[in-house]
């Protein structure tokens, strides 16, 4: 009884290792099978090749940004000419400020466009990122249900953030660490207020994301105008306070510091840079949002100081 | 209700119309997880062949493994993938990040324990009987294997379908690999999700339903292949 056993193993061990290489052999065939099968399903036979044609690598240029930049369609407008000016191809990250100014920090990204000074000081100091230069500004406005249960239409910023704390009116944060996110909580210690509570829900996505969410459950948000000029239309909310420096939301373009990181493409950067900030661009930035939304998005500021907006 | 009408409607003008994003970011996503389908049937059927067929010490174990696999949370393979990728990171020299190269991996990532799981299931399913009759007819291991994946065809293309499935639908951990670079690494989910964001919900109605559209014209062509010739019982 024992011996056919042990040789039954052996035969089994043999064909396992044989089954390995063949079946390996065998699924080259089945996966050109695949290939022809979605080939005569009139779906194209160019999988493997890219549309784009060249891809020049050491030409890549990775710019992270917020997600007011893209949901607005800035970049849209703005990249497409940078790309044919310049040559390089722009890897456009739409990513909340925080993980953006983080990208930058690690060196993941050569070029960052961001609104939270704050937080983007903090980068210059440390010579993380260099050529920081003020590109935009538009402003954050709050908005809220047309009736306005907290009251705060006309009020101040502050203002209106204590009112809608007194009377526990639901707020949706964003409560991903981007730029508006900053700016709310800098709102919020201004008003002497740690928010929280069932009235303070945190969305933890993306602005025009979030203004939806604010619209379904009637609350009130912060928000930039321009993402809110984007979703007015599938949106019940009204703006409801707006005006004021504190309310201002400022863009900078910055290079990540090539002498810190090596692999940052430190060309690229500089000519972004010096792209947002040319005349041209201003020009276009400028014009942003006319023809669709009837304002412009953004007001031009390259050249100016940051104290003299407002 | 609408809003879905109306980008019925979007969808319907920017298929006639052959719209040129649209159809980059359709070629884009068949480019995508077509690929990385063929790399998941490339390494799943192989080692769910494998594991069905033999006995070791720790079969069990790897066979739970390749089970959890199947239910793995797209979301943790796109980070753990973007952090290999990443320029400081352990790949990072490859310079993959935000290429669809990288959407390619993670989604493969997805699928190869999907198809290694069905594979698994279908072999095993071939009665025992008819793989000894196979070898007492004289069948060499050539064509025992041949014979075999034949039986588990039905089971085969069913696992060949579900990880198509599974790269084709995955949002989170596309967008985080491959950046949704416009004209580069968009693809249809992440494509719908940034019109989202934007406010264009005919838009992202539209993408949805080409989407569909794109997945069920596969997904009928690989049925096809795995009905085929069969008799009802």
């Amino acid at each position: 009884m024992h011996l056919p056993a042990k040789k039954l193993r052996v035969i089994s061990r043999k064909g396992s290792l044989s089954v390995v290489k063949k079946a390996a052999a065998l699924f080259v065939i089945l996966v050109f099978a695949l290939a022809a099968s979605a080939g005569c399903d009139g779906t194209p036979r160019t999988k493997g090749q890219a549309p784009t044609g060249v891809e020049p690598k050491a030409k890549d240029l990775i710019l992270a940004t917020t997600t007011s930049t893209v949901d607005s369609g800035l970049l849209d407008v703005l990249v497409p000419e940078f790309e044919k000016q310049t040559g390089y191809r722009v890897k456009v990250i739409a990513a909340g400020t925080g993980q953006a100014l983080a990208m930058g920090e690690k060196g993941e990204a050569d070029v960052l466009l961001c609104h939270a000074p704050e937080a983007e000081k903090k980068l210059v100091d440390a010579g993380i990122v260099t050529n920081y230069r003020l590109v935009m500004h538009n402003d954050f406005v709050i908005v809220g249900p047309p009736d306005d249960p907290a009251g705060i239409r006309g009020k101040t910023g502050v203002e209106a953030f204590k009112a809608i704390a007194t009377r526990k009116a639901l707020f949706i944060s964003r409560g991903d660490d981007s730029g508006t996110h900053k700016k709310e909580l800098a709102l919020w210690k201004e008003a002497g207020i740690t928010p929280a509570g069932t009235w303070y829900q945190e969305s933890g996505q993306g602005m025009g994301a979030t203004l939806l969410q604010a619209s379904e459950k009637n609350g009130y948000t912060l928000t930039d105008r321009a993402t809110f000029l984007a979703q007015k239309e599938n949106i019940k909310l009204d703006i409801l306070s707006e005006g004021g420096r504190s309310l201002l939301n400022i863009y900078h373009v910055m290079q990540v510091n090539p002498e810190k990181f090596g692999k940052v493409n430190a060309a690229g950067g500089k000519a972004f840079v010096e792209f947002m900030v040319a005349p041209e661009t201003q020009k276009m930035i400028g014009e942003f949002g006319k023809g669709k939304f009837g304002q412009p998005l953004f007001v031009p500021d390259a050249g100016k100081q940051m104290d003299d907006l407002g | 209700m609408s809003v879905i009408g109306a980008g019925l409607v979007e969808a319907v003008r920017l298929l006639v119309t052959g719209d040129p994003e649209v159809v980059n970011i359709m070629l884009r996503t068949l480019q995508v997880s077509g690929t990385a389908t063929c790399v998941a049937v490339l390494i799943g059927v192989p080692a769910g062949t494998f594991l069905a067929l033999t006995r070791f010490f720790g079969r069990g174990l790897v066979v739970s493994v390749v089970n959890f696999g199947m239910g793995l949370p797209p979301v943790v393979v796109g980070l753990v993938t973007w952090l290999c990728l990443t320029r400081y990171g352990p790949l990072g020299f490859l310079g993959l990040l935000y290429t669809p190269t990288a959407m390619i991996i993670a989604q493969a990532i997805i699928a190869a324990p999907i198809i290694a799981g069905f594979t698994i299931a279908a072999i095993q399913a071939v009665s025992p009987k008819l793989r000894l009759q196979m070898l007492a007819l004289g069948a060499n291991r050539w064509q025992y294997l041949w014979l075999l994946l034949r039986e588990a065809r039905l089971g085969i293309l069913a696992a060949v379908i579900a990880g198509f499935g599974g790269a084709v639908s995955e949002v989170g951990a596309s967008s985080m690999v491959g950046g949704n670079v416009r004209g580069y690494t968009r693809v249809a989910t992440t494509a719908t999700v940034l019109e989202v964001s934007k406010g264009n919900f005919e838009m992202a109605t539209a993408l949805s339903i080409i989407l569909l559209l794109i997945a069920f014209a596969i997904t009928a062509a690989l049925t096809y292949l795995q009905q085929r010739g069969r008799q009802p019982a």
